[in-house]
């Protein structure tokens, strides 16, 4: 190679582009944050008027002679004493007409009040950035959203202690035991992923309704002590990586098949378990389908999933409130992500990418 | 982990097998088969049974007509004759197509934007002159797990005509605001709002992508090369087969997903089909076929067609895999 340097342009070039491609996509990407953040924090009056600023913002006002005035985008050459003037100024409006309106300049306070000769309504008027967070307490007193918290971190917890006990247990019978039907029965485990929901919703539905299920929890909480396809798929698939010396050795001295379970394999297989508490915790949280058909009659059960979807209907003409429900609904998930980004990231390589 | 799918189904075990186990090969059985019992007894309560169950259902004449429970009795295949003449799943005509159609019809526009996108972005991703690769790949599938809900009301507000940025976007670059799009409320441009909406939901797809596209070996690269491929041939000669198992998991995965989708048009248009009947997809027509209507037999019957037709789709998928998917080291396939 004719250069030794470490330090090449045209790579560097490339990255550049590259990175700030990618960069521009993930901005429009996560927009809809920003626009919810927004959105969030605007006074209803900001939202009433057409054209008004994307960012939190109100007009400004001006406090002169005891009393608040609002502030008005004025041409100055339209006022006495400054015709020769190209500016716009941002005046405060003193008294109110339709051919002549009285002003005072904030910046500007001796020259006292005057006149031009606009109608004050024909003015735009300065907007300064004025973020108000009323939002949040409306909602959260509004739709008694503490109660929502502790009936969705109910659902979530219990039906992850559910699947992580009942998953565990089923991987380990599928990777650690060798009968004839074995395999047979994991094809039959796996083809479940295709089955469509509403081919056993409808007579599950009607039987849980005989016998007095709906409305309660129940019948979304006692299903997920009976494992499902993917994370059994995922803590097998872990197992199978763990070496079986190691059971045999522990075997050996005596453990039992369950003890191999909590003494080996289970310490050992923590970033997948956590996996799998993370990705349920998640899916209990966001889970909408559920809670609505077996719930909808019993509003003090309901999670924030089902009382945010009811928002369109209450608040439709309110948008800063709809905004505000969303990221309050988002953002326990988005914090468990924000710490748990690994165990994510695993265990979704493992469901796609391990054969 | 379709893999195991595509061997095709393992033998059942015979009788005459487990006679000739050794009494430690059937204390195994035994424990082993005590281990999935969780999964065994759950099989046949919350699947196996409620299929025979929405079976039996569709033979009979279960429904609720103000408030009132139909005496059960059966009744042949009148839901089945009912089903395949009615128009809400079959019609083709353009103003009241039928749902299976829509149905169709939007995947026709979503499946490939959510194998395409995702694809795109894994392959930008494992560029080698992007910098800051992990913290992009954990921004860009990071929406996959807000609430389904919550990130239908943030795309909502981006897409509402008079304030969603989108739209105030289009007129700041020049578009004549008669012509900016009246997204969820407009027969054209409900299916890309839709689309658009969907498309938060591409990260786990990426990530497995990504995934696939780490593991091909770099000297497979470098053997193409040396043999004179370009870029786009390395694609297609390399990268193609080698993440074909991917591609295949999430085609899967995505079609399966197609035939089931229904809670984008229930939240957004509050499920009632608007725009001009649009947005009512075979899932949103059985759903309320059941929830609304109350008409357990019907619903069931739309169930097992449902069932049916996932069935015929992905056994072609199981089938094509045969000549597109590449299992690296599997010698059985």
């Amino acid at each position: 190679m004719a250069t030794t340097s470490t330090f090449k342009p045209r790579r560097a070039a490339k990255s550049i582009v590259v990175t700030g491609l990618t960069l521009g996509m993930l901005i429009l990407f996560l927009s809809p944050f920003a626009f919810m953040v927004f959105t969030s924090l605007k006074t209803p009056e900001q939202i009433g008027v057409i054209g008004s600023p994307v960012w939190p913002a109100a007009v400004a006002t001006f406090e002169y002679d005891g009393k608040e005035r609002d502030m008005y985008t004025v041409p100055m050459n339209k006022c006495e004493g400054s015709e020769e003037s190209t500016d716009q100024r941002g005046l405060a409006l003193v008294k109110k007409g339709t051919r002549a309106s009285t002003f005072i300049d904030p910046d500007d306070m001796e020259r006292g009040e005057f006149v031009c000769q606009v109608s004050w309504r024909a003015l735009d008027r300065p907007w300064t950035f004025a973020p108000t967070f009323s939002n949040y307490t409306e909602v959260w007193s509004s739709i008694n959203f503490p109660r929502l918290l502790s009936n969705t971190l109910f659902y979530a917890v219990a039906t992850t202690v559910g699947v992580l006990i009942s998953c565990t247990l089923v991987a380990y019978g599928f990777s650690r035991f060798d009968f004839p039907g074995r395999d047979f029965l994991f094809v039959v485990l796996i083809a479940t992923i295709f089955l469509p929901g509403f081919v056993t919703v409808i007579p599950t539905y009607t039987f849980f309704q005989r016998i007095g299920w709906v409305g309660t929890w129940l019948p979304l909480i006692v299903p997920s002590f009976f494992a499902n396809a993917f994370d059994v798929f995922l803590l097998r698939q872990y197992f199978m990586t763990i070496p079986r010396e190691m059971d045999e050795a522990a075997m050996i001295d005596g453990a039992s098949r369950f003890r191999v379970l909590t003494s080996i394999l289970v310490p050992q297989a923590y970033p997948v378990l956590l996996a799998v508490i993370v990705f349920h915790i998640v899916f209990a949280w966001n889970d909408y389908f559920g809670p609505l058909i077996y719930l909808s009659t019993n509003r003090a059960a309901w999670p924030v999933s089902v009382a945010l979807s009811t928002f369109n209907g209450i608040y439709g003409q309110k948008p800063q409130l709809i905004q505000a429900g969303a990221l309050m609904t988002l953002i326990i998930p988005l914090l468990l992500f924000i710490f748990a980004q690994r165990f994510f990231v695993q265990g979704i390589v493992i469901t796609g990418v391990d054969k | 982990m379709f893999q195991e799918l595509n061997r095709g189904l393992p033998k059942l075990p015979t009788i005459r097998a487990y006679r000739e186990m050794t009494p430690l090969k059937r204390r195994e059985m035994r424990e082993g088969l005590l281990y999935i019992s969780p999964w065994l007894i759950g099989f046949f309560i919350f699947t196996f049974l409620p299929i025979l169950a929405s079976l039996v259902f569709s033979f009979m004449n279960l429904r609720i007509t103000d408030g009132i429970t139909s005496t059960p009795k059966f009744v042949g295949l009148d839901n089945y004759a009912q089903m395949v003449r009615d128009p809400q799943i079959w019609s083709l005509s353009g103003g009241t197509r039928g749902s299976l159609w829509i149905t169709l019809l939007f995947g026709a526009i979503s499946l490939p934007v959510g194998i395409l996108a995702p694809l795109a972005i894994a392959l930008l991703m494992n560029a080698r002159s992007l910098k800051g690769q992990m913290v992009f790949r954990s921004a860009f599938y990071m929406p996959y797990i807000i609430p389904f809900v919550a990130a239908v009301f943030l795309w909502g507000g981006m897409l509402n005509p008079e304030s969603g940025w989108i739209n105030r976007a289009l007129i700041a670059v020049g578009v004549p605001k008669e012509s900016t799009p009246n997204w969820a409320n407009d027969v054209n441009w409900v299916y890309p709002t839709y689309v658009i909406m969907g498309i938060w939901g591409i990260g786990n797809a990426m990530l497995i992508f990504l995934a696939g596209l780490q593991g091909v070996p770099t000297d497979l690269y470098d053997a193409a090369k040396v043999d004179g491929a370009n870029g786009w041939q390395s694609f297609w000669k390399v990268t193609f087969p080698m993440i074909s198992p991917v591609i295949f998991y999430n085609l899967v995965l995505g079609v399966v997903f197609l035939f089931q989708y229904f809670l984008v048009p229930l939240v957004v248009n509050q499920g009632t089909g608007r725009p001009g009947g649009a947005t009512m997809f075979f899932n949103l027509y059985l759903y309320k076929t059941f929830f609304t209507f109350q008409n357990m037999s019907y619903g069931a019957t739309m169930a097992w067609l449902l069932f049916f037709l996932i069935l015929i789709v992905t056994v072609f998928l199981f089938w094509s895999a045969k000549y597109w998917v590449y299992y690296a080291g599997d010698k059985r396939s």
